[in-house]
């Protein structure tokens, strides 16, 4: 095998090849030729770094230097003076916000020092689309081991002593729902694998499985060895186009080496897996609707039980577990149960991926052992607010999920804890809120997303999320009645407790962690008509600061409506009967002269 | 036979029996909507949730959906089940205002007013007429659109359906479409008259038999009064 001196890897997730990636990796192919350094430098695609924010990313190895949001243009300078010369280059390196001395190192940096990767232990270090690599980094160690040494109950008494939960949302112990399937008698069984991420914000199971797609495959035939399944499914949305590409070549490489099929490691074991492309649906990612969608049916859940363990696809025994906890089945196989009991807290287990989002410094896919405070989280991590601002909330699980507010910053992240919060671990996503947010907007926004969404069964969710949304855009709109926040608390109740499924059941969240730690937001929209972050749009007006106007006719010629008067030079003035709030001026203007007034009530007529 | 327990009784259902029939099997009442014998049950109208289970972990499900189990716990009619259906039936009466079924359900539970804007859908996606379809005329000729709050029903591209051989069945099933009560209030239709069968006017007028438990509010009587006087 031929030996290089250093390794480019490229970071090819989503995030970075929509900021151009591919172009940074055949550039840096082209510049390495050109220099005649293709014998000692070889450029890689990775998986997904997490570090979004600043792609496109370029890892060199084996110095840990961390390159960030290059450009095609840096590419010849950087290949000759890093690569030829020996010297890194610092412009193209992390400077922390506030700061002004690069780091060069990814070791070193706040973003990644605080995590723990378990689950994305092979992001960034190995390219997915080779079989090679990932055996390379112990990869099917763990699959050979539970086929060949293992028998399925001791499998399944390994995952249940690690206390590794589903993490798909709801944290159900997976040697519990492992064991259930076991026990049924009817056959054939199947496996699922949950890919239909749909919460807004949310990338964790794209990037492993865009990252690492044979940990999913591997930890899959250990499960299918446990259950005693013959086939299984991985069910991934259309909307992500390279993870089921990588996956589709996952799976023929494993194939081609025997390791999926009849007769894997030459064991007597058959297991075939097959790729399942979702239609997109939000409702899809839940169980029993993906299992109707896998069957071909409109994706609409069903009454539990019969769970799926006695009757799934096709009215046969079938484990649906997410892709991250299927990715992380061969770690505890590998490493053992004690190993990963020993991480995180008393009932949450292990570590979890988070979508860390919003308004934050660093934006990105971070992997955080369970118990970790959401304060490391956010100014560890995340390394805090930008522009100065203050943290205000933190919206955690995704659109069912629930807001976090400042004094709560010292929760320990786990199961138990976020539930008691009116949050929930959800798939992971956190977008994180400023002092510029308004709350009541915010359900409004998770309202319109989850009536969209709702499959439309029950009454108690389609009507309920389409009444409250109702509601609450009144109240943003200066419209909402002292009755209101009544109505509102009573109807997420009832939504909370008559609905079918998971959806229907955490559809009020958005409301209730809202009006829970936010009424007072609430009140002020309904009792004093003003949004006291400014957002809402019929609470506030646009007004020119006379002092610091320079009459540069920015605004007038931003404004759509034609509502600013003055010529140049002239202090400007804007008519609020043509104003339609669009902020436009407020954007346009290079002096901070237009602000937005919220503080006295504004009569609406 | 399975054995459980529902509203404190120990009753026995047949294996595979819902919840649902097992109760209207001992004459215990849960009202339905979306619920129909001769169809596949759905679940949907979210009236005949019951509650399951005790303590922290007691939950509402749908009794025609729910299989009768070994060891159950069901409660027919606790605060939290009527506090559920009474907003159902608000919702889908918000729906749908003038269908008579979905009347007289409020009136069994003493719906009197609805707080949101009313729709006037005239359909409030039971299913009925879909699952009517399907499963005992065998054609398939409707279904439902979309989802979330777009949801409706209607044929395969909005144009009409070879398989629809106009046999009327989801007509016949639906329980919106019949007339809305002719009673006193005919526009705010929830007047609750058929919620008791006393004769509550009698003070104002007692030769006419009236039941519309308005107590002299609804002016029948008055009308009456001064043509007997003419």
């Amino acid at each position: 095998m031929k030996q290089h001196r250093t390794h480019l890897l490229v970071c090819a997730g989503t995030g970075c090849v929509s900021c151009g990636s591919f172009k940074i990796k055949e550039a840096l192919e082209q510049e390495v030729l050109k220099r005649n350094l293709q014998d000692e430098v070889l450029v890689v695609a990775t998986g997904c770094n997490g570090f979004c924010e600043r792609g496109p990313i370029l890892l060199v190895q084996p110095d840990g230097i961390f390159y960030q949001r290059l450009k095609v243009e840096d590419i010849p300078h950087l290949v000759e003076e890093h690569f030829l010369k020996g010297r890194p280059v610092k412009k193209l390196m992390y400077v922390p916000p506030a700061k002004k001395e690069p780091i060069p190192k990814m070791k070193d940096i706040e973003f990644f020092k605080h995590q723990r990767l378990i689950v994305l232990r092979n992001r960034g270090r190995i390219d997915p689309e080779k079989i090679e690599e990932y055996i390379g980094f112990d990869g099917y160690e763990a699959m050979g081991k539970a086929l060949t040494e293992m028998t399925p109950e001791a499998i399944i008494a390994e995952i249940t002593a690690s206390g590794l939960r589903g993490r798909g949302g709801a944290g159900f112990p997976t040697g519990k729902k492992w064991e259930a399937c076991r026990r049924e008698k009817a056959r054939p069984k199947y496996l699922i694998c949950n890919g239909d991420e749909g919460d807004p914000g949310a990338f964790m199971d794209r990037s492993v499985l865009e990252a690492d797609p044979h940990a999913i495959l591997e930890g899959m035939v250990i499960g299918a060895k446990a259950i005693g399944a013959e086939k299984g499914f991985i069910y991934i949305r259309n909307e992500y186009p390279l993870a089921l590409q990588r996956v589709e070549i996952a799976i023929g490489q494993a194939r081609a080496y025997g390791l999926l099929g009849k007769d894997i490691l030459g064991t007597g074991f058959d297991f075939d897996l097959e790729i399942v492309q979702g239609a997109g649906a939000f409702v899809s990612g839940e169980e029993s609707a993906l299992m109707a969608s896998v069957e071909g049916r409109i994706a609409m859940p069903r009454q539990r039980p019969p769970y799926p363990a006695q009757q799934g696809l096709w009215k046969k025994p079938t484990t649906i577990n997410n892709v991250e906890t299927w990715a992380t089945v061969p770690n505890i196989i590998r490493r053992g149960a004690k190993w990963f009991a020993g991480l995180g807290t008393e009932t949450s287990k292990g570590t979890k991926i988070f979508s860390l989002v919003g308004k934050i410094n660093n934006t990105g896919l971070v992997e955080v052992p369970m118990g970790i405070t959401l304060k490391d989280i956010v100014y560890g991590i995340g390394g805090g607010i930008p522009g100065g601002h203050e943290f205000k909330a933190v919206q955690i699980g995704g659109p069912s999920g629930g807001c976090i507010p400042r004094k709560l910053l010292d929760l320990p992240v786990d199961y138990e804890s976020l539930t008691e919060a009116g949050a929930m671990m959800g798939s992971g996503g956190m977008i994180v809120m400023d002092d510029k947010t308004c709350m009541v907007d915010i359900a409004k926004y998770f309202m319109n997303f989850l009536r969209d969404e709702s499959c439309g069964k029950c009454v108690s969710c389609r009507e309920g999320t389409q009444r409250m949304y109702e509601i609450v855009t009144a109240i943003t709109e200066g419209k909402g009645r002292e009755s209101d926040l009544a109505l509102l608390e009573e109807l997420a109740q009832t939504c909370k407790d008559a609905s079918m499924c998971g959806l229907g059941q955490t559809a009020a969240n958005p409301i209730l962690s809202t009006l829970r730690y936010f009424r007072h937001e609430y009140e002020a929209h309904i009792t004093d008509k003003r949004c006291p972050a400014g957002v809402c749009k019929a609470l506030i007006r646009y007004l020119v600061i006379a002092e610091k106007c320079t009459g540069c006719l920015s605004c007038k010629n931003a404004c759509p409506t034609q509502a600013i008067k003055g010529t140049r030079s002239d202090i400007h003035s804007i008519d609020q009967s043509k104003c339609i709030k669009c902020g436009a001026c407020l954007e346009a203007c290079h002096f901070d002269a237009i602000e937005t007034r919220r503080d006295e009530a504004i009569q609406i007529i | 036979m399975i054995t459980f327990r529902m509203n404190n009784l120990t009753v026995q259902a047949e294996p595979g029996s819902t919840v649902l029939e097992t109760a209207r099997f001992y004459g215990l009442k849960i009202p339905t909507l979306c619920y129909h014998e001769g169809l596949t049950p759905w679940g949907g109208c979210r009236l005949c949730v019951v509650e399951i289970g005790e303590g922290a972990r007691a939950k509402l499900v749908s009794s025609c959906t729910y299989p009768a189990e070994e060891g159950l716990v069901v409660r027919t009619d606790t605060k939290r089940v009527w506090a559920a259906r009474r907003m159902m039936v608000e919702l889908m009466l918000a729906m749908a205002p003038g269908s008579k079924v979905l009347q007289d359900i409020a009136s069994e539970f003493g719906v009197t007013q609805v707080r949101f804007k009313p729709k006037n859908e005239e359909c409030v996606l039971c299913g009925l007429c879909v699952r009517m379809c399907a499963e005992q005329m065998d054609a398939k000729a409707i279904g439902f659109q979309s989802r979330g709050h777009k949801r409706k029903i209607a044929t395969p591209f909005d144009i009409k359906s070879p398989e629809c051989r106009l046999c009327g069945g989801c007509i016949y099933i639906c329980p919106a479409c019949q007339l809305r009560c002719q009673g006193p209030q005919a526009e705010t239709a929830l007047c609750n008259g058929c919620l008791t069968m006393a004769p509550t006017c009698l003070d104002h007028y007692d030769d006419l038999q009236c039941w519309m438990y308005d107590n002299g509010q609804c002016g029948t009587c008055v009308r009456e009064k001064s043509a007997a006087g003419k």
